[in-house]
């Protein structure tokens, strides 16, 4: 099965882990993501910050290019494309003015946008087009033992209109993780404010969410946490130095996206699943829970 | 041509303040049928309504024109008085002037001008009206009240003591309602065994009073005075002549389920009573879970049963019953409290809703009154309450207020702080709504002798921590973030309509809110009454209510029904839709478009038949005849079109 695949800045730089790990996993379940041509930024913040139609030029255009293809749905690995996408859809689709306004300003594209693409999260390609079921049988290493806390950040699940569970309680990760045979945490900051862009101006103020949310993590039995959103993986990876030098007695503790946690159940290999470039080392307890051999890649 | 009379209102300086009156009159004066015209400050006082009575007399007038407010107002106060006249009601009109010309124009001239018009409109209506009477319908006086909670109890004992036969109808296997299963009750902790069951045995031992429980209704047809209902009585496997209610098959089943009663925290049989004192107190097997009806093998009920009381071939059967009123008193239930995923209801067994609560409290519930927590059986040493889950919250849940919670909340907590003297009881609530007599003493007894302890504010989350669980919430009086431990919390979750009101609704044809709840006539003059003839609504069904409004408005709707009972006849308007037989060539449209289900094709004669006590009157099937032969008295084609020509002066 092929689908028009939406990469975003991040998945290409930051997040290569995220996107090496994913893209070899759904080869292996049978879903192939055909990378969109001349790509360009899906809005980020600006589209959900304001309200002017100007910057929701930049996420349509995306949209125009899915048509260009001519595909009906395009898939998204980082939280942050998905939700931007989908409410630039949601918007135009919403209002025919607001949609008019919009193409008046694509006279070079070809194509006139329609509000007829889907945007979907790969967490829908792997509940709607795999399956649970389906991708349970194709696990050949289960995660056995290996307690985990899934982290939704705000962007999977907010506002309600674009939400892939319930905004309060999803569950969805945890179905995602239990089929790869992993122990889930139950801890209450899974859909907590990571800190989000403050991470530029105010490290301090994430410095101490990503402290709450880690410790929170490991006091209900979490050795490593899940997430999905390339700035929810910097901010409590990356941030865990500052978390560091801030709180003594902290422990670090090994944060992966998801993708990463598919691949090594598939049985990909440590180097499919990219561990290398995650900023706390997870090969130690990896190898405690004998689910990578003594190798680093 | 008739000798019509024509008098115009100013209704003080409502219609004369715009339109001018004495023009006006002297216009009508000259126009063609009119013999008469005059104009009066209030018509509708009694002065004018005398001085319309003498005229009609003096000057032998034929026909009346009341150039005044919206028939809607007046018109039933002039049909009355020109029937003490002498003259036919049905030949007095009214020309509404008022909300359709001078309320709504501010040029005088113009007002009169258009005023003018209505009347001539009324006028050439007016000549072509007939004299009509009301129609006279047969009336059944035996109520069928469908709910026996306290509110289906009261209406029944109501209309049976004032001499009429009841059928109460309930799908439980015993009457009481929600009510049977509460500790005790506000504000004068009083528990339902002592107030409730009484009335239960009152309604079992009334001579009047038929209870039909385990039963549901299948199907009503007909209308007001003469509805013929028919109810389906559930399969029990128990035959109630022959069970003496001794108990011995619950005792020998071995089948263990959660019982409903309890609020799915005690275990109840396969065969069971809801409760000691149920009413009827003959056990049903629930064909789900006995493992004879399920896999042929057991039957422990039958050995044990010295009466051969157990037929496990029982069928279910249908009764029929001809009703002349339909009290609507289904109740409530709680809402769906999984829907709330921050609270983790479902998640966590210790966060329990409003009747969970009030089952471990009760000396009946399965802890038999000592509070136990639902996982480990733990006394429960902090509880958290938190009212308003899923009320007042229009963005995700309901916007309305469910209007008990605040009273059971504090009752509860009271009643916990009594159960357990060294807990702590805290409430998170929005605001205190303790409007009813005695409550706010309550609210306040409890806060002050009991220490339960308030925090103005919402609880946004709920999770396990350790044994026990966290609560995360506000306190808006003092602006600051709280996090509570406790050992169980209590959701006083929002109460909606009782499952299966929606598809009750949808059979009976009658209007709900948009949340299910049977709409009342008017919001506060007709609050017991249904929008349709011959429907009443007691109880929760309406809206949510304690226990005391909804015993009042049960005692007022069977008021209503004993009213209309207190005829030997019905009347009904005569303005209905007939056929002209010679024309109609049975395509059957009128049929189709009915919303009444009043018209129908003869079955001889393919002819199209209107049964007028059901008609409306609405006018649809005058409409929808392509031949013209379907005609509305006094609302002829002939009528409405000399009405078009009046008024657009052709």
């Amino acid at each position: 099965m092929k689908i028009s695949y939406f990469p975003g800045c991040t998945l290409k730089t930051t997040a290569k882990n995220f996107e090496d790990s994913a893209l070899t996993s759904l080869k292996i379940l049978g879903v192939d993501l055909v990378e969109l041509p001349r790509w360009n930024c899906c809005g980020t913040v600006y589209s959900l910050a304001t309200d002017d139609l100007m910057h929701h030029l930049a996420p349509v255009r995306d949209l125009i290019r899915v048509k260009e293809e001519g595909q009906g749905k395009v898939v998204t690995l980082c939280s942050m494309c998905y939700n931007t996408l989908k409410q630039a859809n949601d918007l135009v689709k919403a209002d025919p003015e607001k949609l008019e306004k919009i193409n008046q300003f694509m006279y070079r594209e070809e194509v006139k946008y329609d509000g007829s693409v889907e945007v979907i999260h790969l967490i829908e390609v792997l509940r709607d087009e795999v399956g649970w079921e389906a991708l349970k049988k194709k696990v050949a290493k289960p995660l056995e033992g290996l307690r985990l806390a899934p982290y939704y950040g705000c962007l999977l699940v907010r506002p309600t209109q674009v939400a892939l569970d319930d905004p309060e309680q999803p569950h969805l990760f945890e179905k995602l993780l239990e089929a790869l045979g992993a122990e889930i945490v139950d801890y209450p900051y899974k859909t907590e404010c990571c800190g989000s862009y403050h991470t530029i101006t105010n490290v301090a103020l994430v410095t101490e969410r990503t402290h709450t949310i880690l410790t929170s993590a490991s006091r209900h039995g979490a050795e490593a946490v899940a997430v999905s959103c390339p700035l929810c993986d910097f901010n409590l990876d990356s941030r865990q130095k500052e978390v560091e030098e801030k709180f003594s007695g902290f422990e670090k503790i090994p944060v992966f996206y998801f993708s990463q946690l598919l691949s090594l159940a598939l049985g990909l290999g440590v180097e499919a699943c990219r561990f290398d470039l995650n900023f706390v080392d997870p090969y130690a307890l990896l190898q405690a829970k004998s689910l990578i051999s003594g190798e680093k890649s | 041509m008739k000798r019509i009379g024509v008098f115009v209102c100013h209704c003080g300086l409502n219609i004369a303040g715009v339109v001018d009156v004495e023009k006006l009159t002297e216009e009508m004066k000259t126009y063609p049928g009119v013999c008469y015209a005059t104009n009066y400050i209030y018509m509708c006082s009694d002065p004018g309504q005398d001085m319309l009575k003498k005229v009609i007399k003096d000057e032998n007038l034929e026909g009346v024109i009341i150039a005044a407010c919206s028939p809607t107002m007046h018109e039933l106060t002039f049909r009355n008085t020109v029937a003490r006249a002498g003259l036919n009601p049905y030949l007095c009109e009214m020309a509404n002037i008022r909300e359709q010309c001078s309320w709504v124009h501010k040029d005088g001239e113009v007002a009169t001008q258009k005023a003018a018009l209505s009347i001539r409109t009324m006028v050439e209506k007016l000549k072509l009206n007939h004299p009509l009477s009301p129609l006279t319908l047969p009336l059944t006086k035996k109520a069928l009240v469908i709910g026996g909670g306290i509110a289906g109890i009261q209406a029944a004992l109501d209309i049976a003591d004032s001499g009429h036969e009841v059928v109460l109808l309930e799908r439980n296997q015993s009457i009481g309602g929600h009510m049977a299963q509460l500790s005790e009750t506000f504000p004068t902790l009083d528990c339902p065994q002592c107030i409730e069951t009484p009335k239960m045995v009152q309604a079992s031992q009334h001579p009047k009073v038929k209870i039909l429980a385990y039963s549901e209704l299948e199907d009503v047809s007909g209308y007001v005075g003469n509805f013929k209902v028919r109810i389906k009585r559930k399969a029990s496997f128990v035959d109630p002549d022959k069970c003496t209610g001794c108990g011995l098959c619950i005792e020998k089943c071995p089948v263990k389920v959660s019982s409903e009663f309890h609020a799915l925290l005690g275990p109840r049989k396969a065969i069971y009573t809801l409760f000691p004192q149920a009413v009827p107190n003959k056990p049903v097997i629930d064909k789900e879970s006995c493992l004879y009806l399920t896999k042929g093998r057991c039957g422990a009920c039958a050995k044990a049963c010295s009466v051969e009381a157990i037929d496990f071939d029982q069928k279910e059967s249908f009764v029929e019953e001809n009703i002349g009123a339909i009290i609507i008193a289904t109740g409530y239930d709680l809402m769906d409290r999984a829907k709330i995923g921050e609270y983790g209801y479902g998640q966590y067994e210790d966060v329990i809703d409003g009747l969970q609560i009030e089952r471990l409290l009760a000396p009946t519930g399965p802890t038999e009154g000592e509070v136990r927590r639902p996982s480990d059986g733990k006394v429960p040493r902090e509880v958290v309450f938190v009212q308003c889950a899923g009320s007042r919250d229009p963005e995700h849940h309901y916007p309305y207020c469910s209007k008990v919670c605040c009273m059971y909340t504090i009752k509860q907590a009271m009643l916990y702080k009594h159960a357990v003297p060294d807990g702590e009881a805290y409430v998170f609530y929005m605001d205190a709504r303790c409007n009813g007599k005695g409550y706010e003493e309550f609210l306040q007894r409890g806060i002050e002798e009991d220490g339960v302890l308030y925090l103005r504010g919402r609880v946004s989350r709920i999770f396990k921590d350790g044994d026990g669980l966290k609560i995360w919430g506000a306190d808006t009086l003092t602006g600051r973030k709280i996090e509570i431990s406790a050992d169980m919390v209590v959701l006083a979750t929002a109460m909606v309509p009782s499952e299966g009101a929606k598809e009750l609704a949808a059979k009976l044809r009658l209007a709900t809110d948009e949340y299910g709840f049977f709409s009342e006539a008017h919001p506060k003059l007709r609050p017991v009454e249904s929008l349709t003839a011959g429907y009443f609504l007691a109880g929760a069904a309406q809206a949510p209510k304690d226990i005391p409004e909804a015993v009042a408005q049960a005692s007022g709707a069977a008021s209503k029904v004993v009213a209309l009972f207190s005829k030997d006849h019905l009347y009904h308007e005569p303005i209905v839709s007939s056929v002209d037989e010679e024309i109609c060539r049975g395509c059957g449209q009128c049929v189709d478009i009915c919303a009444y289900e009043a018209i129908e094709l003869d079955p001889r004669t393919k002819i199209a038949r209107v049964n007028e006590v059901i008609c409306e009157g609405c006018g649809a099937c005058l409409v929808a005849c392509p031949s013209g032969a379907m005609q509305q008295r006094n609302f002829t084609k002939r009528q409405i079109l000399e009405m078009v020509e009046a008024a657009t002066g052709t």
